[in-house]
């Protein structure tokens, strides 16, 4: 069977960050049709995990890798090797080979047993599943929150921007600080303007980022109250592909749910 | 580059998330398209000439661009030589659109960049990280600083 090897040792080792690397033993299989017993010795190979893939390198500095494991399906053990902080990855496949590898210390072994055994696409797709329902909740928690969501017709920036007598906002800081300061900040957003974190008790909100100008702009005259039934579509659809366009969409409705919320505050509730 | 071809062929027999026949057209000189059975499972597209079990080749999903080409047809091409284009023919529009959403999601690094927006929308909503309760937030694959494409 062909694979796109070029791609794949590219990927290897291009500039991506991996999850997991380090030095390990990796025992050589070797079978003797008359002994029932694996010749043991073992080769050092520099281990790199990426997603699901682990590579083995000759050395750190090899610029291609000698091989490959594709992990999806696997299950990694402690083994009871006659060497000391063995695993092995193993294949639910009745005749597979198992790949016994040697660390080089108790450490270094649970953090590659740790590391590999939650590697797989499988595991990575159920987290974020989970997550996705975790959101969804969360957007709905707050819509109930909310009791007199009073979205006017005005821009969302001029709503924002005109809004008096904001508390002080340290009754949620973790929303807050995070709330603007990482807008700007990450790979999700080229060019995101960084909006300036709260100055200490500042008394007026931070400045929208331009791109969230614009995509409140474009929700103006909406006539849903609270939040619009698309807030608690799945993000991860075909119409949502590009992060910056997620951003912008969960970037209107925080901006108005905080502003329920500060008014909450204000009324005492 | 050795690797476990076994698995990888235990892997194209799993359920697909997605599975049709296809024409398609491998980058070399001279190929034409043909059709195939092209099977989608976790970032992997495996395809197979129709009658036959096992599949001809494994295509790997990461790093690779997914591109529309004209009508009903999408390649796709890997970010080292992005000229190779692996071309599919589908049987409609449809269809086409269909298999390019799914494929630009095919990927572990597009499932880990959801995951870490996800968490960090979740935590600015709620206060909270939600990874915490499984015990994985320390790790580096869901870490927003460590995996800036």
């Amino acid at each position: 069977m062909k694979l796109n090897e070029r791609s794949v040792a590219h990927y290897a080792t291009c500039d991506s960050p991996a999850d997991h690397a380090g030095f390990l033993r990796k025992r050589v299989e070797r079978h003797h049709h008359h002994a029932h017993h694996y010749s043991t010795s073992y080769q050092r190979r520099w281990f790199v995990l990426k997603g699901n893939l682990l590579f083995y390198f000759e050395e750190r500095e090899s610029r291609e890798p000698v091989g490959l494991v594709v992990l999806e399906g696997c299950t990694v053990e402690l083994c009871e090797a006659a060497e000391e902080f063995a695993f092995a990855i193993r294949f639910d496949d009745a005749g597979a080979r198992a790949y016994v590898l040697v660390a080089d210390g108790q450490a270094t072994m649970e953090a590659w047993v740790k590391a590999l055994s939650r590697a797989s696409f499988d595991y990575m797709r159920l987290v974020v599943k989970e997550l996705e329902k975790q959101l969804e909740e969360a957007c709905k928690s707050l819509a109930a929150c909310c009791k007199s969501p009073r979205r006017s017709s005005s821009s969302g920036r001029k709503r924002h921007l005109s809004n008096p007598a904001l508390l002080p906002l340290q009754e949620k800081p973790s929303i807050l600080e995070n709330g603007y300061s990482t807008w700007g900040s990450g790979g999700c957003i080229p060019g995101g303007a960084a909006c300036p974190d709260h100055d200490g008790g500042q008394a007026k909100p931070p400045p929208l980022p331009p791109r969230r100008r614009s995509a409140t702009g474009s929700a103006t005259g909406s006539p849903a109250p609270g939040l619009s039934p698309a807030m608690l579509e799945s993000p991860v659809s075909p119409d949502t592909i590009c992060f910056s366009k997620l951003h912008n969409w969960y970037g209107q409705e925080i901006v108005a749910l905080r502003r329920e919320w500060q008014e909450r505050q204000k009324r005492g509730h | 580059m050795r690797y476990n071809e076994r698995e990888l062929l235990s892997l194209a027999r799993q359920p697909a998330e997605k599975a049709a026949e296809i024409r398609m057209s491998v980058p070399k000189k001279g190929s034409v398209l043909k059709k195939r059975l092209v099977k989608l499972v976790v970032n992997f597209l495996f395809y197979f000439r129709t009658d036959e079990a096992e599949p001809i080749g494994a295509l790997l999903l990461e790093h690779c661009r997914i591109t529309k080409e004209e009508e009903n047809v999408f390649s796709i091409s890997f970010i080292e030589e992005p000229e190779r284009k692996y071309c599919f023919e589908c049987a409609s529009e449809q269809q086409c659109q269909e298999w390019v959403e799914a494929l630009k999601r095919a990927s572990y690094e597009f499932l880990r960049r959801s995951l870490i927006f996800y968490r960090n929308e979740i935590q600015k909503m709620t206060g909270k990280d939600p990874l915490e309760q499984y015990g994985i937030s320390e790790e580096a694959r869901f870490q927003l600083g460590t995996h800036q494409q």
